[in-house]
């Protein structure tokens, strides 16, 4: 039991961070817009979010223009993926 | 330890990954819609290629330019019919749902949908334009089911064994090329309104 707790992960406890996880980890990338629109979130909590995942290495931000308007696209990393799996795997034994 | 927690998250896992990388709005009633048009189009083209034959003798598709014009019209219209019925219950559904209608995904899935059905449809017309007529309705079939196969990755699951049986029943098309019209109306039209219905009660309207 305190082996499967170990490897819950605490930075998806967390529903919007656990939502931004699910859909980068099936998309190449996701525009910050995007985002929003699929976890209904504001602004600001929607940023802060990113960035703590950012911070922790699991997704990585590219900034580009189109025209003149930013445009950040987030994706995941590969450590991000290797963490995401792992979470999902001890959910799935604790239930079992 | 709170499992129920956790439940609930891998829901929320399962329906995000789905939400964000797949066109779910489609309509099932969009395909009970347009198996019904091309039912009444399959009738309405049969009247036309064997007007005025008598029925006890064997019959033959008789193609005139006449003819050809009038199949042309109702091939057309049969098409912009079911396209703007599905159009219609599927807007619908992604206003229910408020989900965007006009996004990525419905832009790859899009993509993947027309790049074999165009091909098909441009191969097609040629093959109608050079007088092979009986060949025609069977790789509607086949090219139809290549390009549902194709975009099922980016759509309900559903759509990918749509896509595979349209396949087969367009190769038998091919083999039995007398029966065309009625394996059309079979592929196109029963087989919509049966899929529309499984995905109506399946997934909602």
């Amino acid at each position: 039991m305190k082996e499967i707790l170990k490897n819950l992960n605490k930075a998806f406890e967390n529903k919007v961070r656990l939502g931004i996880m699910s859909a980068l980890i099936v998309n190449d990338y996701l525009d910050f817009n995007t985002l929003k629109d699929l976890l209904d979130v504001t602004d600001g909590n929607l940023a802060s979010h990113l960035k703590s995942l950012e911070k922790s290495g699991y997704i990585k931000v590219s900034k580009e223009f189109i025209g003149r308007k930013p445009n950040t696209k987030y994706s995941v990393c590969d450590e991000g993926k290797v963490a995401f799996k792992k979470h999902i795997k001890a959910i799935e034994k604790l239930l079992h | 330890m709170d499992k129920q927690k956790y439940i609930e998250d891998l829901k929320d896992i399962k329906q995000m990954m789905n939400r964000s990388s797949r066109f779910i709005s489609l309509s099932g009633l969009s395909g009970i819609s347009a198996g019904i048009f091309a039912i009444i189009g399959a009738y309405l083209a049969y009247q036309t290629i064997y007007a005025d034959q008598n029925y006890l003798i064997y019959r033959q598709a008789i193609l005139s330019f006449e003819n050809l014009s009038t199949l042309l019209i109702i091939a057309l219209s049969t098409l912009v019919l079911s396209i703007g019925s599905g159009i219609y219950f599927t807007t619908r559904k992604a206003k229910r749902n408020k989900q965007k209608l006009w996004d990525s995904q419905t832009k790859t899935l899009l993509i993947n949908l027309l790049i074999p059905l165009a091909t098909g449809g441009i191969l097609c017309l040629t093959l109608l334009l050079k007088g092979f007529i009986g060949i025609i309705a069977p790789l509607t079939l086949i090219f139809y089911g290549l390009a549902l196969v194709n975009a099922s990755k980016y759509t309900l699951e559903e759509i990918r064994s749509l896509g595979i049986v349209e396949i087969l029943l367009g190769l038998l098309g091919i083999y039995f090329i007398g029966y065309g019209l009625i394996i059309w109306t079979i592929g196109f039209g029963i087989l919509h309104i049966v899929y529309g219905i499984i995905m109506h009660l399946k997934y909602g309207s």
